[in-house]
């Protein structure tokens, strides 16, 4: 039994059995296999040794005639541990005596391999990882033959375990049988973290190395609660676990019966809790969940998608399907924030060195101007269909909130020109997350109909921590008192200003921060839809007047410690047993 | 009547500058294999962990570096020159750097390019 640690992108715990997500997917259907298949099985290896030496014997003469000896010389260890026959020996013993299906028994055996040189000093032999995983591959592939299962074929409960998910991958979860994810990767505010929180499955990300300690076939406990991950858990630990989780899914069904009431405090103050959404068709996800609007609809996954950039129709579509979903409720679209992400980053033609700082969202959108134009074309008219308002990401100066204005009013203007009818009086506002706009929001105030706050880019600018790098993750908290005091100045600008404020941030998904966030003056807070029957049933449970009080005294600390030490003892007494 | 099988022992250092990686590993594995009897190596100098000298996978584990001092054990018929043979190997830097092989011009001594 092995237990790692990692950050929890959403609660509750799953066991299943593991799927390894190889970079090319490859599954390992199952463990084991029935005692009368063993010598089938075992001829299986010898037959995929023989072709992968074969293989690289072809391989090796290419790159031989076509590069020269030092290039094939790569393939001579490959060769070599192909023709190990104390390896074989050692994956020929796992078919034998445990019955293991060959493939699962490679990977094993490999995965052994692998954590073993992951423990060198030399950073030479640490690289032997790759050469390992790669053999690992070769002999896989030629195992499970070029077939490679998706997750749709899942037949029975699994946890996907990858090095990092791409956003299609993430999307394509939603369908499956996977019960939870463990990544190496992955910070709990990017992309992939939204995307798993919006699945409502048990996640747990940043594990460095678990897509190497895990086979596929491997029982798996993925307690996104706790952020741990438990490999092949003895039997003690997984009927501790198998408690849990009837317990974890009582709660959930009690949260559900609050889907109908509204979120008002004791003192019989409303608050709205809105739904973030990616895809359209989670606007009624957000519905079921008891939102009454959607904060904040991420446009750029339309662009994450592998068919590449969607026309003007074909979002239309999408920004139609995601209001119509909404029912009437208000909805609120932002322009594409892309740019800063890996997958735009890889798609360019020199990587930014700072990506974060560099040409992404609103400036982006602002040099490829035609593109913009299709954005906003696609959703005046989808304006149409439902009560809309549109949001600019990382507006940083006034100059740059007129020029995207500018671009819309023309759009506006080509549309009329075109007979197309449109609405003029559309809200238009900005999404605060920079530094900049928090010091100039009274002159924000007076030029927008909204503002948005995004504490997950906020939080890493005003700490000046990048958001996405796992080794500095410990300094990225909203509960920096720093942070906390702009947004209570952010706040009262806005409310003096009479300017419409809400929080879209992961941040007010939490229920650490409900009662200060409330208590600065917010009144409207935008969340994944999985955590608005929590948010709710703390907000019924306490007092304007109460989270008040508690924002005040949250301001007085001078240290992250103290305002998370004070918070989690408030919040707990109003969540005794929440896993917070 | 049965013979004992023999064993024979020897120590000898890694010569090498970049230490006991791929191609000395398959040097000394491709040798071992041709003696019949068992081969164990342990790095002394190092983790001490026996592994199969045979074992193109296990003897890449030995994180053998430049100076690092191997002992090498034999156990079987041919133990004696099996033992010998690789210990000549050995310091003689896998052969690797021997003017009359017509490879080391194209594989000059130097950690990284040996993949």
């Amino acid at each position: 039994m092995e237990i790692l640690r990692g950050t929890s992108v959403a609660p509750g715990a799953v066991i299943g059995e593991a799927v390894i997500l190889e970079a090319e997917e490859y599954r390992i259907p199952y463990r084991t296999v029935a005692a009368d298949r063993v010598d089938d099985e075992l001829k299986l290896l010898a037959e995929a040794i023989r072709n992968s030496i074969e293989e690289l014997g072809k391989q090796a003469e290419w790159l031989n005639t076509h590069l020269g000896r030092d290039a094939a010389n790569i393939f001579d260890w490959h060769v070599g541990v192909l023709k190990d026959e104390r390896l074989r020996s050692q994956i020929e013993t796992l078919i034998r005596e445990k019955h293991a299906a060959t493939a699962h028994a490679t990977s094993v055996v490999m995965r052994n391999y692998q954590r073993r040189f992951l423990q060198m000093n030399d950073p030479l032999l640490v690289e032997r990882i790759r050469d390992v995983q790669d053999i690992e591959r070769r002999l896989l592939r030629h195992i499970l033959g070029e077939s490679r299962e998706d997750l749709t074929h899942l037949s029975k409960p699994a946890v996907l375990i990858a090095h990092d998910l791409t956003p299609t991958q993430g999307a394509q979860l939603a369908d499956t049988k996977v019960v939870g994810v463990a990544l190496d990767v992955g910070a709990s505010t990017s992309h992939t973290a939204i995307l798993l929180r919006s699945l409502g499955r048990p996640g747990v990300i940043g594990l460095n190395d678990v897509s190497i300690r895990v086979s596929g076939g491997d029982t798996v406990i993925i307690d996104g609660s706790n952020q741990l991950v438990i490999i092949n858990p003895d039997e003690a630990t997984l009927n501790e676990y198998r408690s849990r989780q009837e317990a974890f899914v009582r709660f959930s069904t009690e949260l559900d019966a609050l889907t109908h009431l509204p979120a008002v405090t004791r003192d019989g103050h409303r608050i709205e809790l809105y739904a973030n959404i990616e895809f359209p068709h989670e606007a009624k996800v957000g519905a079921s969940k008891g939102a009454t609007g959607i904060g904040l609809y991420r446009t750029e996954f339309l662009f994450l998608m592998p068919s590449g950039a969607p026309s003007e129709q074909e979002q239309y579509e999408a920004y139609c399907e995601a209001i119509r979903g909404a029912n009437g409720r208000p909805i609120t679209i932002r322009t594409f924030d892309l740019g800063a992400d890996k997958y735009t980053q890889q798609r360019r033609f020199e990587q930014e060195r700072n990506p974060m700082l560099g040409l992404r969202s609103i400036r982006f959108s602002l040099q490829n101007l035609d593109q913009f134009k299709v954005q906003l074309r696609a959703i005046l008219r989808a304006a149409a269909v439902g009560s809309v308002r549109l949001m600019f990401p990382l507006i940083n100066s006034l100059m740059e909130f007129r020029q995207a204005k500018m671009t819309l009013y023309d759009a506006m203007e080509d549309l009329e020109d075109e007979g197309q009818e449109v609405r003029r009086d559309l809200a238009v506002g900005m999404m605060l997350e920079t530094p900049a706009a928090a010091i100039q929001v009274k002159e924000f105030c007076r030029e927008v109909d909204f503002i948005s706050i995004g504490t997950n880019d906020l939080v890493q600018y005003v700490l000046a921590v990048d958001r996405g790098n796992e080794q500095v993750s410990q300094y990225y908290s909203p509960s920096h008192p720093a942070v906390l005091r702009l947004l209570r100045d952010v706040l009262r600008a806005c409310t003096r200003a009479r300017v419409d404020c809400s929080l879209c941030g992961e941040m007010a998904g939490r229920p650490l921060y409900t009662m200060f966030l409330i208590g600065i003056g917010l009144r409207t807070l935008s969340m994944a839809p999985a955590n608005i029957p929590e948010i709710k049933k703390l907000i019924r449970l306490t007092s304007l007047t109460h989270m008040e009080r508690i924002a005040r005294r949250v301001l007085t600390f001078d240290t992250e410690r103290q305002v998370n030490n004070y918070l989690r003892d408030e919040t707990r007494k109003l969540l005794p047993e929440d896993p917070i | 009547m049965s013979t004992a099988p023999s064993e024979a022992i020897c120590e000898v250092a890694v010569p090498n500058r970049e230490g006991l990686h791929a191609r000395p590993v398959m040097r000394f594995v491709d040798l071992a294999s041709r003696f019949r009897a068992e081969v164990t190596v342990s790095n002394i100098s190092g983790s001490k962990e026996r592994v199969d000298g045979k074992s193109a996978m296990q003897m890449m584990l030995l994180e053998a570096v430049q100076g690092a001092v191997l002992r090498i054990e034999a156990r079987g018929e041919d133990a004696a020159e099996a033992v010998k043979a690789l210990a000549a190997l050995v310091s003689k830097s896998f052969g690797m750097y021997a003017p009359n092989e017509g490879q080391a011009a194209s594989n000059p001594p130097g950690g990284p390019s040996d993949p």
